[in-house]
């Protein structure tokens, strides 16, 4: 058995790898829902159509997606680029500590000043968190991935330091901070529901980072620079300043999914205030390919499936990790269906014995 | 089936029959069979893309053929790895050297022989020094194969080839990246290994270390193989015609319409351009000259210099790899530049291109001093760039009309987006222009060599560049899209247009050129009219042989 | 305030040994030519099938064995997606890390809902009482076996020089007759159980049960510990001592609590900084394994 290039790509193989592989992740999410003891079928209906069915679900599915659409926009942009950006939680939690400390600080802020402050403020701190690995890049050339990686634990610890430290709660004497001033509190972006403003923010990214991506010189001059840097270089786009500038902008939104997390759900900052958005974000661009529609499409089927699996996990006794399980499994299940495309398997019988020693 | 000249020799040691291997629509080898005998070494001569590496790579186990065998001393063999070939007797010596760098010279010659416990390193090393006195090479077995030169790490393979008992070896392009003092040195080493009763095969596209080194000559074409003879009777323009193919009157006609200075193998291969060019060169400016033959003197193309090079240098990690180059390229001429491959020609392309930069000295487009300019700024000036990586210069998972854009990107650009009809309307033109056969919207990958070089030499000639600099423009072509390259090349001239040719091809300078410059190890050493520029004269300077 | 200096080493090494296993786990691999960001995952899968298995049996030594197996298929996985299928190791790496901290955690959930469980018998100490020496079989194996035989296994061996090879030049080791394929198989299979012991070291011998958060970044480290060492053995253990030095360090000033105006957090992120400051210093001259990050195909 062995893999053969193909020559042509048929039309049909990209929708059906991807259903192939969707199956399989469903085949195998059904194991550990058995071994809840649910049945897979009525527990898939929770899973991925209950949420959709109600408003209030539907508001949940909004607002769950809604750092995932800042994450992953942010980790498409770089992954895009060529720039391998493995640090968008860092960078979430640095976005978080950014906003935190202007909602903390200037507390009696009005609302229209307030709100632009404090995704200012979380643009500025995942900014900051995305500009050592990028210099070092740039530079000397060292690798982002093991840079920015290491940096995610740092954030968490800046984030537990500065919760045991100088900004433990001031009243209840926890380790959370104060509460950020009322003028920092998101509106509502649908009446009566959770969802907030930094889900409209989110989407003004997406569709400004979309249409730069899809339809400006810029986009192609990234495209270009992430497949094949050196006809890139070629062709005149200076590939080192692009990516630079790419992962900068990288930070700085997935900075921004930070503030309105702290802005529009917690009103403070806990140390759990990033459920691994980042790495999710991963996980989203990947699926997403890398693209503005895909980004959201995934981001919500994920937000779906969050939501779904906590209802599961009240009403069936699922734990709620079979939501990561199946974002994770259906991360590897798509990327090896998709390795189909380049490449079909060729069964071939092992011919004449003998012959060579 | 093959040449009945050879059939006296003994049994052969090395036998393929039938090979047949298809990439796509690409047929790589078509039914190739040939022999190699014990104490012969047979050269197989053909031009870049007529399959030889696929052939070898076949017999190495490297690529698997479709229909085929191989056999060493009459046994058919299952060739599917590396492993397998070298169990079988065979060694090769490939063109990229598969060499670790990081590891010594002892460890890389036993490295496929070693199991996988305890090596015996001071044994190991005792016997690939014994294995080096056999084929007269000295080199220090626990120097870092990196650090290395080019004809070391090719002596290093030979000897691993001799480790290993083979009894076949084979060299793919052996010269290639030589200096002649290596070469020498090669040609005793393999004559060393015939006197040992080896077999040999070497597979070269150069007509005169053929003939120096081999016992027999077998020439490839398009992948099937079209000739088979005995070196020592058969003359090169015979092998000439076989490697160039075309039919048989066009070979007769070129040898007919001899260049200036005809020899056996120009008149052979020096492919006339046709003469019957589009009406658009009665429209060109009083600065074009007739191309070609009717230059005597190196003053005799006038014109505007469009790109002239002054006293420019290149240095790297304290070496020079160019150095002091002058040379001017006017309005209206072709220059060719000649040398054995790695004597400056790639990093002088990259230079120009704007990939590396430079030490010293300046360099001028259309009068425009652009030493230190971007890439950006050099098209802006009237540089159109055509280098031998025609992979590395496009983005293969992007389409044609990206593709064709991409270093004009803001003249496609309306209000901040990209005029996607203007993009597409540009593509259209473009593949009717150069005949491209593709969609606009096709992924560069998918088409053939022939065709992402048409869509190079559009993105080129689009901006209407002042002068156009080009490496290697038809390696690997087919013979159609060889002749168009030559032909748009050739017009280009006539437009008025500077061209600087680089070629390892003799024939293809010889055939363009108004003038040819030679370089060896980083310097300018002879320019002369083409008239002059017999392949004995660049030869000589090619080799060093005229440095002052 | 007072530091006790041999508390502090004898904390240290206990500290530095999961580091040791997973890092050379890792170091095998990346020599390879693979960079399996998975490290963190198969750690966490080692610490909770150990832990699982030794609960169950009551045994350590069958959570030991049953975290080796663990990992031995992580790796395995991770070969398939990178070598067989060629995936982009970055992503596959992440997302089978992703994978197995969501099975690990969901199968916890499951089985202990809501409980903090602890194992009956965990790994003895041995020398207790000793401040340096009182430390787990583990820690010996790990230190004065694992380490040297490692050393001496990629320097003076066979199997040493053919994992040389295929991390350097794929076409090499191909011409070579060594299967590229096998030698990654082999590697991200070893590489694996190894960081797996390291995550069982964990549960097994020092804690005695499991926690959601028992790996937290040990695998992130093991990787900087690589690359900073250079893909050299010797250096990695240095740079594993050194780090949980500081480890170590942190923990004692904070139990002496001598100095509170320095917080833990900051000595813990300091050898994750250090880190990133030895790359940018001498990461200009860092040569990276010459297949690094690459799939392999025939042409």
């Amino acid at each position: 058995m062995k893999f053969v290039l193909r020559g042509h790509e048929p039309r049909w193989l990209a929708p059906v790898a991807v259903l192939v592989a969707v199956l399989v992740t469903l085949a195998l999410t059904a194991v550990p829902i058995r071994l809840a003891g649910a049945a897979p079928l009525a527990a898939y209906e929770r899973y991925l159509v209950t949420p959709l069915t109600s408003t209030s679900g539907l508001h949940e599915v909004l607002l769950t997606a809604t750092p995932l659409l800042f994450t992953g926009i942010a980790v498409a942009i770089a992954f895009r680029a060529g720039y391998w950006n493995i640090g968008a939680e860092g960078q979430f939690l640095l976005g978080a500590i950014g906003t935190t400390w202007v909602g903390t600080t200037f507390t009696d802020l009005p609302a229209p000043v307030a709100l632009p402050l404090g995704f200012l403020a979380g643009a500025a701190g995942g900014l900051l968190w995305a500009v050592v690995p990028a210099w070092l890049k740039r530079r000397a050339g060292i690798d982002e991935v093991v840079t920015t990686l290491l940096l995610n634990p740092v954030a968490l610890l800046v984030v537990q330091g500065l919760l045991n430290g100088p900004w433990r709660n001031s009243s209840s004497g926890f380790t959370d901070s104060d509460r950020l001033g009322s003028g920092f509190d998101l509106p509502a972006l649908i009446p009566d529901s959770r969802v907030h403003w930094g889900f409209g923010v989110a989407v003004v990214v997406i569709v400004v980072a979309g249409v730069v991506l899809a339809r400006t010189a810029t986009g192609v001059r990234i495209k270009a620079a992430g497949q094949a840097p050196r006809a890139a270089e070629f062709s005149g786009v200076d590939v080192g300043r692009l990516q630079w500038r790419c992962a900068l902008v990288s930070g700085a939104i997935a900075g921004l999914g930070g503030a309105s997390q702290v802005m529009g759900v917690q009103h403070q900052l806990t140390a759990g205030i990033s459920d691994g958005y980042g790495y999710t974000g991963v996980i989203v661009a990947t699926l997403g390919g890398l693209g503005a529609i895909g980004v959201v499409l995934v981001a919500l089927l994920l937000g779906d499936i969050s939501v779904g699996a906590q209802n599961v996990s009240l009403v069936l006794q699922v734990p709620a990790q079979l939501g990561a399980m199946f974002s994770a499994l259906l991360l590897l299940a798509v990327l090896s269906a998709m390795s189909w495309r380049r490449y079909r398997l060729q069964w071939r019988p092992r011919s004449r014995s003998g012959g060579s020693r | 089936m093959t040449g009945g000249a050879t059939d006296t020799v003994a049994r052969p040691l090395l036998e393929l029959t039938g090979i047949t291997k298809r990439y796509g629509d690409l047929l790589a080898n078509d039914d190739v069979s040939l022999r190699v005998a014990p104490g012969e070494v047979v050269a197989m001569l053909g031009e870049n893309g007529a399959g030889k590496s696929t052939l070898m790579k076949v017999v190495y186990g490297l690529v698997r053929p479709d229909a085929g065998t191989v056999a060493v001393d009459g046994r058919p063999l299952d060739i599917s790895s590396p492993k397998d070939a070298m169990a079988a007797g065979i060694g090769m010596v490939t063109q990229e050297f598969s060499l670790v760098e990081t590891m010594t010279v002892t460890d890389n010659v036993a490295l496929s022989g070693t199991g996988l416990g305890r090596v015996d390193r001071a044994e190991t090393r005792r016997r690939v020094v014994e294995a080096m006195e056999r084929v007269g090479v000295s080199l220090d077995p626990d120097r870092l194969v990196g650090s290395l030169s080019i004809g070391e790490r090719q002596r290093v393979e030979i000897v691993k080839a001799l480790f290993h008992d083979c009894r076949v070896v084979i060299l793919d392009e052996p010269t290639a990246v030589l200096t002649p003092q290596d070469v020498r040195a090669l040609f005793e080493t393999v004559r060393r290994l015939r006197t040992a009763g080896l077999g040999i095969l070497v597979v070269s596209h150069k007509l005169r270390e053929v003939a120096e080194i081999s016992d027999r000559v077998v020439v490839l074409r398009r992948g099937r193989l079209v000739g088979d003879r005995v070196t020592a009777t058969v003359r090169d323009e015979e092998l000439a015609a076989l490697m160039m193919g075309g039919s048989t009157d066009e070979v007769a006609a070129a040898t007919a319409t001899p260049a200036a200075e005809p020899s056996e193998l120009e008149a052979a291969v020096g492919m006339e351009v046709p003469t019957d060019q589009p009406a658009a060169s009665a429209t060109t400016t009083a600065a074009s000259p007739t191309p070609g033959t009717t230059t005597g003197t190196t003053t005799g193309t006038t014109g505007e210099p469009v790109l002239r090079l002054t006293g420019l240098t290149v240095s790297r990690g304290g070496r020079d790899l160019l150095s002091g180059i002058d040379l001017a390229v006017r309005a209206g001429e072709i220059v060719g530049l000649a040398g054995v491959s790695g004597n400056g020609q790639t990093e002088l392309v990259e230079v120009l291109s704007g990939t590396l930069p430079v030490t010293s000295g300046t360099l001028e487009v259309d009068g425009q001093d652009v030493t230190s300019a971007d890439v950006g700024r050099r098209l802006a000036a009237g540089l159109g760039r055509l280098t031998e990586d025609r992979r590395g210069s496009v983005v293969p998972q992007m389409s044609v009309e990206q593709n064709l854009v991409l270093e004009d990107l803001p003249a496609y650009t309306r209000r901040g987006l990209l005029d996607r009809k203007a993009v597409r309307a540009h593509a259209e033109a473009m593949i009717e222009r150069f005949d491209i056969r593709a969609r606009p919207a096709d992924a560069v990958a998918t088409l053939s060599g022939g065709n992402m070089q048409k869509v190079l030499l559009a993105r080129a000639l689009a901006r209407r560049p002042r002068v156009l600099v080009v490496a290697q423009p038809t390696r690997g072509l087919d013979i159609g899209a060889y002749r168009y390259v030559h032909q748009q090349l050739d017009e280009l001239r006539t437009e008025g247009a500077g061209v600087l040719l680089v070629s390892e091809d003799l024939d293809e300078l010889r055939a363009l050129s108004d003038r040819v410059v030679v370089l060896f190890r980083g310097e300018v050493v002879g320019e002369m009219p083409v008239a002059e520029a017999s392949p004995d004269r660049l030869g000589v300077l090619m080799a060093g042989g005229g440095s002052s | 305030m007072s530091i006790n200096l041999l508390a502090l080493i004898g904390a240290m090494l206990t500290i530095a040994t999961p580091l040791v296993w997973a890092g050379i786990g890792e170091l095998i691999t990346e020599r390879s030519g693979v960079l399996n960001l998975s490290i963190e995952g198969t750690m966490y899968l080692g610490a909770f099938i150990g832990f699982l298995a030794a609960a169950r049996s009551g045994s350590p030594w069958v959570g030991l064995l049953a975290a080796v197996v663990s990992g031995v298929v992580a790796g395995a996985l991770m070969a398939f997606f990178v070598v067989t299928l060629g995936l982009n190791q970055h992503v596959s790496g992440l997302g089978l890390t992703l994978l197995l901290i969501a099975i690990c955690e969901f199968t916890f959930r499951l089985l202990y809902a809501g409980d903090r469980p602890t194992l009956d018998d965990k790994f003895a100490v041995l020398f207790r009482g000793t401040d340096v020496l009182a430390q787990h079989w583990l820690t010996y194996v790990g230190f004065l076996v694992l380490a040297p035989v490692t050393w001496w296994v990629l320097r003076s061996t066979g199997l040493g020089m053919r994992l040389h090879a295929v991390g350097e030049s794929f076409e090499a080791a191909d011409v070579a007759g060594i299967s590229v394929t096998a030698t990654r198989y082999v590697a991200l299979m070893v590489g694996s159980a190894l960081m797996a012991i390291g995550g069982a070291f964990l549960t097994l011998a020092v804690l005695g049960s499991f926690t959601l958060d028992i790996v937290s970044g040990r695998g992130w480290v093991c990787i900087a510990l690589v690359i900073f060492a250079r893909w050299r053995v010797w250096p990695a253990v240095l740079g594993a001592l050194i780090f949980a030095g500081m480890d170590a360090l942190q923990l004692q000033l904070a139990i002496t609590s001598a100095f509170d105006a320095v917080p833990g957090e900051l000595m813990l992120a300091l050898p994750y900084l250090a880190v990133i400051a030895a790359l940018a210093i001498g990461g200009r001259t860092v040569r990276y394994p010459g297949s690094y990050l690459k799939a392999y195909r025939r042409a």
